[in-house]
């Protein structure tokens, strides 16, 4: 019956947007209401409800999950996860993928107005944590007439969404899978956070986050924060493989400051491309949410008690060459719910391609999600 | 329909009770736990150090970690499962008292089974051809072998005994035969030990 109706429901299809009333408490005390959350659905839920499937993004990921992306005119960014014959099919599940708050894709976030003055929020935006994005999300769910997920998956940030949907919402949470992420940010994860903000911050288009009026936004400092990410998110052996030390467009070294290396050009374009479709401000509030992201922490300082409540099955995945949430990450995710005495699967795949694996072809992950998401249906 | 299970574990599968809870320490690709979860309703986890073998066991609906019996042993609770099982990976590991004694710690019991390093065939073939067996079971040179501590069934009974361990079942193998528990130490290819603290 539900499956009939739902075409006619304009809650449900490509490039959907709601305005919920909240308000939305925050981990930091304040609260965000109303919470404009921009999504996708793809599939049809079932009579029992009992096939939707969340998809949690990355730092700079959006909605568009499995289709064309509107600014870039890129597939959706999981489209070899998610799609027809994948293991993730709209013809068996449906899909949930929202942007998520504080981010700059039709969300509530830094960019958008503040209705009590009119201008956009900038800096006056509440400053938000993974947890609070993902209350927002079963707020959306919710408004979706979802009480029960099948699985949350997620890659990276992603990734830490879906491990905290357990920890909030044990009852509402199937399974879980988590590939390349972790269960609280490092210091060398804050690190580099820290590095790419001070050069937004330092940008003189900047001007503490009121660049909105005159389109003079701080693009120079938002791409070498894009620039300094990027590179964590491959490998050395990656990068040497790509471009080794092979100059670009020339036959020698121009004893200068341009672009000589191919591996120069390669992220100034990286950069350069970033500042159109994402919003400085918004990296910086998002970044802080991983930054303040510690699952343990919020759990009296053990991981294992995060994850009690919850009766959900778990499969993580990590990439032998990712070095930003590294193996041992993952592994201290495992002995956690190995403790709590939680069904966990874990598995460390081999790819030259650093924590960018997540996102690029490997049959490998589409066995194992593919496998774990039809075991719990054995 | 599930597969051919190896002789061992065929023989571990029909001792597990119904609904049983089981850790397959070194699971491989999970063959023995599929058979446990599809025709014993068992809930079966699994410890697995080789990453293919982990997705193939994942790939088929199983719960299995990538990680090393010698180390991520201790992260699992006291009593947490009816059987810890150790097949054919006593002999690979590190420390096996060491692991036996996690084993005895996680499971209310424990099945341990191994090659039997004091089989006549490769007696033989250390007494009169003077180099280290290669047999139909332990197919690989000293040189490439993943065998680290060779165990025969008498050392294993000796270690049993030292370590005060008691022995609720043994059973010994030539093929995919059961043999007599009479002179195992020589006759018999493969020992599975039944084990409990």
């Amino acid at each position: 019956m539900a499956s009939l109706s739902m075409t006619d429901d304009s809650r449900f299809g490509l490039r959907r947007q709601v305005r919920l009333a909240g308000p939305l408490p925050l981990d930091s005390g304040a609260a965000l209401g109303p919470v404009d959350i921009a999504y996708e659905t793809y599939g049809t839920l079932n009579a029992d409800r009992s096939n939707a499937i969340l998809i949690c993004h990355a730092l700079t990921g959006d909605q568009y999950v499995a289709s064309d992306h509107p600014v870039t005119g890129k597939p959706g960014w999981w489209w070899r996860l998610v799609g027809e014959g994948k293991p993730v099919d709209p013809a068996r599940h449906f899909i949930v993928c929202a942007n998520v708050i504080g981010s700059c894709m039709g969300s509530s976030g830094p960019a958008s107005l503040d209705a009590t003055t009119g201008a956009p929020f900038a800096m006056r935006f509440p400053v938000l944590t993974i947890a609070d994005m993902v209350r927002a999300q079963a707020m959306l769910l919710d408004h979706l007439g979802v009480a029960r997920l099948a699985a949350v998956i997620g890659g990276s940030m992603g990734g830490m969404q879906a491990l905290t949907w357990p920890t909030l919402f044990p009852q509402r949470v199937e399974s879980c899978i988590v590939i390349a992420s972790t269960a609280r940010h490092s210091a060398q994860n804050i690190a580099f956070h820290e590095v790419g903000r001070q050069a937004i911050m330092a940008d003189p288009h900047w001007r503490g986050g009121d660049y909105y009026a005159d389109g003079q936004v701080p693009s120079a400092g938002l791409a070498v924060a894009r620039m300094a990410a990027h590179i964590t998110y491959l490998s050395e052996a990656g990068l040497t493989e790509k471009f080794g030390r092979r100059l670009q467009g020339r036959d020698a070294k121009t004893f200068g400051f341009d672009a000589d290396f191919q591996v120069e050009s390669y992220l100034r374009h990286q950069g350069l491309s970033f500042v159109e479709r994402f919003d400085a401000n918004s990296y910086l509030y998002i970044t802080r949410a991983m930054d303040y992201y510690d699952i343990a922490e919020d759990h009296g300082g053990s991981l294992a008690k995060a994850f009690t409540a919850s009766k959900a099955r778990f499969c993580l995945v990590s990439f032998d060459t990712d070095w930003l949430y590294p193996t041992a990450e993952s592994r201290i995710i495992v002995h956690a719910l190995n403790a709590g005495g939680a069904q966990a699967s874990f598995v460390e795949l081999s790819s030259p391609f650093g924590h960018d694996a997540f996102l690029l072809e490997c049959p490998e992950l589409n066995r194992v999600v593919d496998g774990f998401l039809k075991g719990g249906r054995a | 329909m599930s597969e051919l299970l190896r002789p061992d574990l065929a023989l571990i599968a029909r001792t597990v009770r119904q609904g049983a809870r089981v850790l397959d320490v070194g699971c491989g690709d999970g063959a023995l736990m599929a058979a446990l979860r599809d025709n014993a309703g068992v809930d079966a986890r699994g410890l697995e150090i080789d990453g293919s073998n982990v997705a193939d066991a994942v790939g088929r609906g199983l719960s299995v970690v990538q990680g090393d019996a010698d180390t991520d042993l201790r992260y699992y609770p006291d009593a947490s499962f009816d059987y810890a099982i150790l097949s054919q990976t006593l002999q690979t590991t590190r420390r096996p008292d060491l692991v036996v004694e996690e084993l005895l710690r996680i499971g209310r019991q424990a099945f341990v089974s191994f090659p039997n390093f004091a089989h006549w065939r490769g007696r033989i073939s250390l007494l009169w051809g003077g180099r280290m067996p290669v047999t139909r079971l332990l197919p690989d040179t000293w040189y490439d072998t993943l065998n680290i501590h060779h165990v025969t069934v008498d050392d294993f009974r000796a270690l049993v005994k030292e370590r005060g361990w008691t022995i609720d079942g043994q059973w010994f193998l030539k093929g995919d035969k059961e043999t007599t528990h009479a002179n195992a130490n020589l006759f018999a290819e493969h020992a599975v030990f039944l084990l409990r603290k």
